[in-house]
């Protein structure tokens, strides 16, 4: 089942220069994994050396944070469209938060 | 190359200064042709942190989405992001690297004792190890 994506503005030099791209799955993860194959760039700036989504990648399945859904394992019908959004954070000195 | 459209300095400088001693920040819209990004115009953000606001700010995922909507809806892009850092170098921290974006200019402004001081801007290297100084022209 082909799922549209949204990319962000600031990773679309990473997905061929598109605002959106359709890949298939059938959950959150799957689509993500999929994405991630075909643009393998892509793969460090959503995940950290861990494996795990940065704290700053948000995924939306429609107008729902996934993290309120069942993140990476929320299922997704073929009209869901799931949008990677960011949220800026930044500040002064080295600390954790 | 990122260049100032007229008055979007002065703007930065004025919300800076009107956080202090709270870190200020917001968006910077305009076009992109080439290496060169011209901004015209800045949207001051509300720093969504609840805390630690002297030494962190946050734009929240559903400003941001708003934020691009905006951008497309004037024809502009979101071409990055400035904030300010209170008593402290112009110059973004190892948190600022750790959360960065790739593309995106980050403009950052050091405010001294309530006084906007130096503006500098910035882009993460493609392998996320460093931000790279971009010239900054204030026309």
């Amino acid at each position: 089942m082909a799922i549209r994506v949204q990319i962000p503005t600031a990773l679309r030099a990473f997905a061929g220069g598109q605002a959106s791209v359709e890949v298939d799955g059938r959950t959150v993860g799957e689509v993500l994994a999929r994405l991630t194959e075909r643009h393998s760039e892509l793969r460090r700036h959503l995940y950290d050396e861990h494996g795990k989504l940065r704290s700053f990648v948000n995924v939306y399945v429609n107008d729902e944070d996934s993290r309120y859904l069942q993140r990476e394992d929320t299922p997704l019908g073929e009209r869901d469209v799931v949008s990677i959004v960011p949220s800026i954070a930044g500040g002064k000195g080295w600390c954790d938060r | 190359m990122i260049e100032f459209g007229p008055g979007v300095a002065e703007a930065i400088r004025k919300h800076g200064e009107g956080a202090y001693p709270e870190e200020c920040c917001g968006l910077l819209l305009g076009r992109v042709v080439g290496e060169r990004r011209r901004v015209e115009t800045v949207i001051p953000m509300l720093n969504a942190r609840t805390e630690n606001r002297e030494r962190r700010f946050l734009i929240t995922p559903d400003s941001y989405r708003e934020a691009e909507r905006l951008a497309s809806a004037r024809d502009f892009e979101l071409i990055g992001f400035y904030h300010s850092h209170p008593d402290h170098p112009a110059r973004p921290s190892e948190y600022d690297l750790e959360h960065a974006l790739p593309w995106h200019s980050y403009v950052v402004l050091g405010v001294r004792e309530g006084k906007a001081g130096d503006c500098t801007s910035w882009v993460l290297a493609a392998d996320r190890g460093r931000f790279e100084p971009e010239s900054l022209l204030v026309s």
